[in-house]
């Protein structure tokens, strides 16, 4: 072991004392570059991805990100459905002889024609309504072995499927029905986005309930690294002290905290996105197997995947946030 | 903020200090530290020498008084302004507070770090420290490998790396044989020459005739002991090149 050289202070003499470079302000040096010269030594000690935060924020991101998708795809299905129906009409005529049913859609269709902004128009077969309606009223009206007129089962009404150029909004459906009323009485003109108002509620209920988990889930994020930022300051206090007691800014100090916390939060971020990806993806693709209008109009498009990154993003903001707040929260409680 | 005269590196005026709503630990301390001198700070356990160093570097504020370090009023201060006073002080802590996952390296560099001291520049000062306080072979190792004198001298060089106007050390040589406090003494003397104001708190009286220039600031139950006034009212004498 060498012994103290108390002579040797050439060298020491010439340099010089830290107080003669130190800026005015002592938030002049940052937290940033603190904690970048930190990196070499680390003045806290980092056990990165030991802890259980990264992996609490890599579930909870996940689930955020899951629940989000869901919350894209249930918005696209209603905009899909909305569109689609959104110019489009039905007129039924309500006429139990057959013979006279025809006669009266076929006059109906003609009126229909002949009103500007109408597009298309097209009666819809009565066999095809036949088999539609079959599975749940049995032998009808009109069914494709039993001829037209032959009146050999239930009554259905005759249908007619228009499209109007622009939407298919009450002042609009009130002036077709009065052109068609007074022509073919037996007419009834619907716009078809009213046969899905119902569904159109549920979907903008589920939306929220999705946004209402995000937002759940976000706080628990918060909650849960608010406490880890707590153990860790209670596991480095004495360390802590002691780079107060040299010197250090809150700043300085929170800078290291919030440094360590925001590699944990993008490590766990980046997993839990992974993830919901591969989870999101593979449910897109079952439910496009299903090959069922309403449910492939919720795919997501390059722009909702866009906007699923974020919520990473957030999640790491948050979580540095958190950090900062809890650590300069419990340095203002040292002089 | 208030300045004090000029040259006068600490002053307590009527200070008092109280824990809660305990008796006062430390009643009406007046002094003045001058630049360059070198302070023993003696008394009995429980005489308050802990508390008062621990207002000088600015662990705590009194509950009455006033305190000046370097011409600023402490106790009207800021407390996001406290940081640029600490950084002009050097403590060493009676239980060393090394870093105990930094080497001897990292433990003495911290300062400088703190300091915003570009990483380029502090290699070559850790290094000559290290080797001033004998411990060149032990930059590398970590605090708990290294003996109670090395530790304490970790602790020194830590203290000094940053040339403080004021150098404060609780019981420095408590946890070393009486040829290794000597050495030590011997450093803070060394410190001292350079201009250092140095304050050391003992109770060990053969190390106050070491340093026959020295001046004596005697605790008893939480005052001071001052009978000539030498304390309140110091001779002056030149200041070191700081």
């Amino acid at each position: 072991m060498s012994e103290p050289d108390p002579n040797g202070l050439g060298r020491l003499s010439e340099q010089p004392a830290v107080s003669d470079a130190l800026p005015d302000d002592p938030s002049g040096v940052s937290g940033t570059q603190t904690a970048r010269r930190a990196r070499r030594a680390e003045i806290v000690p980092q056990d990165r991805l030991q802890g259980p935060i990264p992996w609490v924020i890599a579930i909870m991101v996940g689930l955020m990100v899951i629940a989000a998708a869901g919350a894209l795809a249930l918005r696209n299905t209603g905009q899909t459905a909305a569109s689609d129906l959104a110019g489009g009409i039905t007129v039924q005529i309500v006429e139990a002889r057959p013979e006279v049913r025809a006669r009266l859609a076929a006059r109906a269709a003609e009126v229909l024609r002949r009103q500007p902004g109408v597009s298309e128009v097209a009666i819809v077969p009565p066999g095809e309504l036949a088999a539609l309606v079959e599975p749940w009223l049995g032998r009808v009206d009109g069914a494709p072995d039993d001829p037209a007129g032959a009146d050999s089962g239930l009554p259905v009404p005759a249908l007619i499927d228009a499209r109007l150029a622009g939407p298919a909004d009450p002042a609009r459906l009130a002036a077709l029905g009065a052109a068609l009323r007074a022509e073919v009485p037996a007419a009834r003109v619907d716009a078809q986005s009213t046969w899905l108002t119902p569904v159109f509620g549920a979907i903008e209920s589920l939306t929220w309930l999705a946004l209402a988990l995000i937002v759940l889930l976000g706080l628990a994020t918060g909650a849960a690294v608010l406490l880890a930022a707590r153990t860790a300051l209670g596991n480095n206090r004495a360390t802590i002290e002691i780079v107060h007691l040299l010197g250090g800014t809150d700043a300085q100090i929170a800078g290291i905290f919030q440094r360590a916390t925001a590699l944990d939060a993008a490590g766990g971020s980046l997993a839990g996105f992974a993830a919901a990806w591969i989870v999101v993806s593979l449910l897109g693709r079952t439910f496009a197997a299903l090959q069922a209008g309403l449910v492939t109009g919720g795919a997501l498009g390059w722009g909702d995947w866009a906007l699923l990154g974020l919520i990473p993003l957030a999640a790491v903001a948050l979580a540095t946030l958190t950090a900062r707040w809890t650590v300069m929260r419990a340095l203002k409680g040292m002089l | 903020m208030s300045s004090a005269p000029v040259g006068e590196i600490v002053q307590f005026d009527n200070v008092g200090l109280r824990y809660e709503s305990s008796r006062e630990v430390l009643t009406d301390i007046s002094f003045t530290l001058f630049p360059g001198s070198f302070y023993f700070l003696t008394g009995a356990s429980g005489a308050g020498k802990t508390s008062l160093l621990r207002l000088l570097y600015l662990a705590q504020r009194p509950s009455r008084g006033v305190v000046r370090m370097f011409g600023t009023d402490t106790i009207t201060l800021p407390r996001d302004r406290l940081p640029l006073l600490r950084r002009r002080l050097g403590v060493v802590f009676q239980d060393f507070r090394l870093v105990s996952h930094l080497s001897a390296f990292d433990n003495v560099a911290l300062p400088l770090r703190v300091a915003g001291v570009a990483e380029s520049e502090l290699v070559q000062p850790v290094r000559d420290m290290l080797e001033w306080v004998g411990l060149a072979d032990r930059m590398a190792a970590r605090p708990a490998t290294l003996s109670g004198g090395e530790q304490q001298r970790v602790a020194i060089a830590r203290a000094v790396i940053g040339r403080p106007q004021l150098l404060v050390a609780d019981e420095p040589t408590g946890n070393v044989d009486p040829d290794m406090a000597l050495k030590l003494l011997r450093l803070f003397e060394a410190m001292n020459r350079l201009g250092t104001t140095v304050v050391v708190a003992t109770h060990d009286a053969h190390l106050l005739r070491q340093v026959p220039d020295s001046l004596i600031m005697r605790l008893d139950r939480g005052r001071l002991s001052d009978p000539t006034g030498a304390l309140r009212y110091p001779p002056r004498r030149a200041a070191g090149p700081v």
